[in-house]
């Protein structure tokens, strides 16, 4: 049971992980487009 | 607008698919007879495997079309799923030596599909690298598409290294002939695992393009702001 919990787990955090880090890249962009959009 | 509303189904379908799949994986499914309930793992490690070759399948494409139109939405297509087809292989790297352990009673063998699988993963991690380290935009996406078309040799090689060689790993259960075969409840719990698992790529996926999108939105953005400053300068 142990083996198989710990197969779960390792591709849980992976995929949440991998997810959670595509969040602030798109976040700073979105800004960077907003701040490039604003009339200067 | 259409975009998001299309996002939104596909995460509401994954979560559905993903919580069947996994009542079915450990209340339906039934437990195999000489490995016990360590042979589970299965439900996640096709999926990821078979996944990672779709991702690498897209790469091919992807990058095949970009030599032939030089389209950058093509290149910026073939790294997003090169970057999921990566993950997804990792994942199956990691997640077959936690089942080989307890099975094999080792971690690792050097047989032609583990061995195989660890060159794949090698090739599209070069592909991933190679695209940080060349700085010309246009080089860089000639140069991963080459190796996006010519690393793509090594899926099939993985796919059949247990039909054509003597292997460690198991020999197919799916698809391989005499004698091979799942109990039924076992392949349909595989099939929806096989659908969660897609709708899961194509979620990643998504949002990795988005991120491409919105940096060449950027990128044109900076350039039209650059041009206007130029030209203020000039007058």
């Amino acid at each position: 049971m142990t083996w198989l919990i710990a197969a779960y787990a390792v591709v849980v955090v992976a995929v949440v992980g991998y997810g959670a880090s595509l969040r602030p890249k798109r976040r700073a962009l979105a800004e960077e487009i907003e701040q490039l959009k604003r009339p200067r | 607008m259409a975009r998001r509303k299309i996002a939104i189904f596909v995460d509401a379908l994954l979560v559905v698919t993903m919580a069947v799949a996994m009542a079915m994986v450990f209340f339906y499914a039934p437990i195999e007879s000489e490995m016990g309930i360590v042979q589970k793992i299965f439900y996640v490690h096709v999926p990821l495997a078979w996944n990672a070759f779709l991702g690498f399948a897209m790469v091919f494409f992807f990058s095949f079309r970009y030599l032939a139109t030089r389209d950058h939405k093509w290149d910026a297509r073939a790294q997003s799923a090169a970057e999921v087809g990566v993950l997804f292989t990792t994942l199956v790297l990691i997640t077959g030596p936690i089942w080989a352990k307890p099975v094999w009673g080792i971690w690792w063998t050097w047989d032609a599909r583990l061995t195989l699988t660890l060159v794949l993963w090698l090739i599209y991690m070069g592909y991933l690298m190679l695209r940080r380290y060349v700085e010309s935009p246009e080089r860089r996406a000639v140069l991963a598409a080459v190796v996006g078309v010519t690393g793509f040799i090594d899926v099939p090689l993985v796919y059949f290294a247990i039909r054509w060689w003597r292997t460690q790993h198991p020999q197919p259960v799916i698809a391989g002939g005499e004698g091979s075969g799942l109990d039924p409840r076992m392949s349909a719990t595989l099939w929806v695992c096989v659908a969660a698992f897609t709708l899961l790529f194509f979620a990643l996926y998504g949002r990795r393009l988005e991120i491409e999108a919105l940096r060449a939105q950027a990128e044109a953005l900076r350039d039209d702001a650059d041009a206007a400053q130029a030209q203020g300068a000039r007058s």
